[in-house]
């Protein structure tokens, strides 16, 4: 008889088996109601102390749980609103800026919020001196006169003193970045660790840098509850915002670095919104009725450069003929479908003064009549330094194949991405194809580092991209220098379109696209939308049906 | 007993203890080499690796003057000498440096994502061995039939399909399609809140918390990504088996227990897998350590944050505490199983016991 013959290797199998089953038996995937949880790949994430913090994924957590004097406004890039500041003065010099706080403000902890917690975050940011310290102290803070410059006139009024008189939009863009978050002083003081002083840093203490690098003092919305590197990150409704309160309970990001993998929790239902899509599972995201997707355009601009060092490339002829040998049409519809918009300036569109012009087709024959214009009429080899990553790669191999049409050989030098930025920093490249965000919503931001460059020396000490490319350009570096201190915001904005005309033309960048950023996201989420750079992808007004 | 007996015997003793002092010296002497060799080659592949540390650090966008001072501040400018001699100097006084990508001590980052590894390979393992074994002696005892044929089918499958795509296949069936198991990750976000790791098995923590709901949710987690590299551990334990089966099954002891008319089962389960079994726990043993090494792929496309991701990660942004941090535990685990795996077969192998 059948039954006669089991023995207790075939009971083990079947429990075995039972036990596999019973493990995924309901698994009835749903995130909780008051919960948000997104899929994200957060690995960039190192720091969650504003003062030192200068990624994509902690900018947006940084955003949503701190508050800053003044924030973007979502509805016109090109403006600012109040953040903690209900108003805000500035000198007929244009030096003093006097900021009155909303009366009655608390942090997350309770503490009172004050102008003195806004003068020493503008303190612990500069003497820190950490990478995005310099959104401060370009106006001229220094270690020494920050306590002067940056100061508390009574409780609800902050003054800050600037060295010229920039423009107003510069100085009020450049606050709303996250260096410029307001910490509680009172409670990041319990948390300071004991320094010894040194020739580079000559405080006794760290300013609560040490606890801060996971520890939360901020006001925004949401409170950071719980980071894990590469792992999760956990931010709870603030119940002390003076704002509207969120909806949500709590958000989670959960590290999940596979577009794929992400596709898969978010078809289940294990998440709500995957952060890390590729055109390929964004399209069958978007055809699934369950899901919808949202997008934004992001400060992120992508090019081609190419190094003046390379005598061929450093051709006016070549540079041009470079910006015709791009596919712009076939590369935006497949390559960075949905992730990108083609874009051939290098001001971000909604930024003040971005320029919206794109006169570069794909014209082989014009291409090659600027070669020969050059002398290169039989073309040229080169060497293009490439990330092995999308979709950088892929429009490598199809920039190096509609190249080849002009008689232009390249080899394509693959790398690890660090490996690949180490080369290009170094001016050790011919060609490279990279990406740059802005550093703050400004358009000072791109046009620093895209058209000037002050000491084209091997030494140089500003080394912007327009150094990195050996590209010597005295002239636009004054333009530049001057389009900050215009103080008529319409004549700034039309310096802006002047300098990224004069790039379009001439500059040994070929722009290709602004980066769009996507999230898939499940049906029963409302109000979630990305915003036009990560500190401004607000969470707030996120709810679950 | 005479005199020249006892002193014999002393003598023999005296030979004896010191036979056993040289060997433990002469194990030391390996095991420091051994780790020596190991850190000056990590540390100066690490150094000549052409990516700038200090760019993972402090990024793309930073300004000049603060880049000239983490240089500074991580010793990046000082000699390699001085620098590797800096690190073992560290190293010995049990500071294994920061991570510059987390900023925690390389041993507080390893203490978190080691147990997630160390979990996934031992139900790895278990698995390959429940279902390896078992086909490996099908295959010897059935040699030459259709079922040796599968098990070898099976066997070069394991070997040959990358893990990878097997590993989103495997979600894509049993998670997206069929519901049977857990997605990607350790643990659902629900228990974010209830759950406390205390081991940071998770499994076992489960067992101490008495929390089953949270149990249920790890083993519906954990199944797939193990059953997966079960698997390959499976196509090595079987084909190894299979080959020391067919070489005891040829010896005349099984000619003996066969004439002495015992049952086919016992012959072959009590006799020759008994045999069999001492040389198959170093196979297990070292098919344990690989997975230990953490399998970058699986735990990319699981989503597991476990050892390989943090390896690979820390690699390829030149953060070399963290790499040498984690080669060191790893070359630890492959000394210290190596030495279970001979300890055991000591125990189990009566003509090395004896002696």
């Amino acid at each position: 008889m059948f039954m006669g013959k089991m023995n207790a290797r075939t009971l083990l199998a079947s429990a075995a088996l039972a036990m596999i089953a019973y493990a995924g038996s309901p698994a009835l995937a749903a995130t909780p109601a008051d919960t948000l949880v997104q899929a994200w790949a957060i690995d960039d994430t190192i720091t969650l102390d504003p003062a030192e913090s200068f990624e994509l994924s902690p900018a947006e957590f940084l955003g949503n749980a701190y508050d800053m004097l003044v924030r973007l406004d979502i509805d016109d890039t090109t403006k600012v609103k109040g953040g903690v500041a209900e108003s805000w003065t500035v000198s007929d010099d244009g030096l003093t800026y006097t900021f009155k706080l909303k009366p009655g403000l608390k942090f997350a902890s309770g503490n009172p919020i004050t102008a003195e917690d806004v003068a020493w975050s503008f303190e612990r940011a500069v003497k820190l001196d950490k990478s995005p310290a310099f959104i401060l102290t370009q106006f001229g803070l220094t270690k020494d006169n920050v306590t002067e410059k940056a100061k508390a006139a009574d409780a609800d009024t902050f003054v800050f003193t600037v060295d010229k008189s920039y423009a107003p939009s510069f100085v009020l863009n450049c606050l709303t970045a996250t260096v410029g978050a307001v910490v509680d002083k009172k409670l990041v003081l319990e948390h300071v660790a004991p320094v010894t002083p040194s020739d580079d840093y000559k405080y006794d203490n760290d300013f609560g840098n040490g606890w801060m690098k996971t520890g939360y003092a901020g006001s925004g919305p949401f409170k950071i509850r719980d980071w894990r590197a590469n792992e999760v990150l956990v931010m709870e409704r603030n119940d002390n915002y003076y704002g509207e309160k969120p909806a949500l309970a709590r958000v989670i990001y959960r590290h999940v670095k596979e577009s794929a993998t992400q596709r898969l929790m978010l078809e289940a239902g294990d998440i709500d919104v995957a952060r890390n899509l590729e055109p390929g599972d964004l399209e069958a995201v978007s055809k699934n009725a369950d899901l919808t997707t949202t997008s934004a355009p992001k400060g992120t601009v992508y090019y081609i450069s190419l190094n003046q060092k390379n005598p061929n490339l450093a051709k006016p002829e070549v540079r041009e003929a470079f910006k015709y040998m791009v596919d712009y049409d076939a590369i935006g519809s497949t390559l960075i479908k949905g992730i990108g918009e083609i874009r051939q300036t290098y001001q971000a569109k909604g930024v003040l003064g971005a320029l919206e012009a794109s006169p570069y087709k794909f014209d082989i024959a014009k291409a090659k009549e600027l070669l020969e214009k050059a002398g290169l009429k039989d073309g040229f080899s080169v060497t293009f330094d490439v990330r092995n990553s999308q979709p950088v790669s892929g429009i490598a191999e199809a920039f190096q194949q509609t190249a080849g049409q002009a008689g232009v050989k390249i080899e394509i030098i693959p790398g690890d991405g660090k490996q690949v930025l180490t080369k290009y920093r170094a001016r050790n490249h011919d060609m490279y194809i990279g990406q740059w965000g802005m550093d703050y919503w400004d358009p000072n931001s791109n046009a620093e580092t895209f058209t000037s460059n002050p000491n084209n020396a091997d030494d140089g000490t500003t080394k912007t991209l327009a150094w990195r490319n050996a590209w010597d350009i005295p002239g636009l570096t004054e333009q530049t220098k001057a389009a900050l201190l215009e103080r008529d915001n319409a004549k700034r904005a039309e310096m802006y379109q002047k300098l990224q005309q004069e790039a379009l033309d001439s500059s040994p960048f070929v722009m290709l696209f602004q980066q769009t950023e996507v999230a898939g996201v499940r049906g029963n989420v409302k109000n979630y939308k990305l915003g036009p750079n990560f500190d401004s992808n607000f969470l707030a007004p996120v709810t679950k049906e | 007993m005479s005199h020249t007996e006892t002193q014999q015997s002393a003598g023999r003793a005296k030979g004896r203890a010191y036979a056993i002092a040289a060997s433990i010296a002469s194990f030391l002497v390996i095991v420091v080499t051994t780790y020596l060799g190991l850190l000056a080659v990590t540390f100066f592949i690490g150094r000549v690796v052409p990516i700038d540390p200090v760019l993972a650090i402090v990024g793309d966008r930073a300004p000049a003057h603060v880049m000239d001072r983490v240089r500074e501040e991580m010793g990046l400018n000082l000699p390699y000498y001085q620098q590797f001699f800096l690190y073992v100097k560290g190293v010995l006084s049990g500071d294994f440096g920061t991570s510059v990508l987390t900023t925690n001590p390389v041993m507080t980052d390893i203490r978190r994502v080691f147990p997630a590894t160390m979990e996934l390979a031992t139900v790895g393992t278990l698995i390959g061995v429940a279902f390896g074994i078992p086909l490996g002696v099908l295959a010897a005892v059935k040699r030459g039939s259709w079922a040796d044929q599968i098990v070898r089918v099976i066997g070069l499958f394991g070997y040959s399909i990358p893990i990878f795509w097997l590993g989103l296949l495997a979600l894509l069936v049993f998670y997206a399609r069929l519901g049977w198991t857990a997605g990607p990750g350790r643990i659902d976000v629900v228990f974010e809140y209830t759950f406390t790791p205390i081991t940071g098995f998770y499994l076992l923590d489960a067992v101490l918390n008495r929390d089953w709901a949270a149990f249920r949710d790890i083993f519906a987690h954990i199944i797939l990504p193990a059953t997966l590299l079960g698997y390959f551990s499976l196509a090595y334990i079987s084909r190894m088996t299979r080959s020391f089966m067919l070489n005891e099954l040829h010896q005349e002891y099984i000619v003996a227990a066969r004439a002495k008319g015992l049952s086919e089962r016992r012959i072959i389960w009590g006799h020759a897998l008994r045999n069999a079994g001492v040389p198959l726990i170093t196979v297990i043993a070292l098919s344990y350590a690989g997975l230990l090494e953490g399998s970058v792929l699986t735990e990319s496309v699981f989503a597991w944050p476990g050892l390989g991701l943090y390896i690979t990660n820390s690699l390829q942004n030149a953060d070399m505490n963290a790499v040498l941090g984690g080669t060191i535990v790893i070359g630890s685990v492959f000394i210290a199983i190596n030495l279970l795996s001979d300890v055991l077969y000591r125990m189990l192998d009566p003509r090395t016991r004896a002696r």
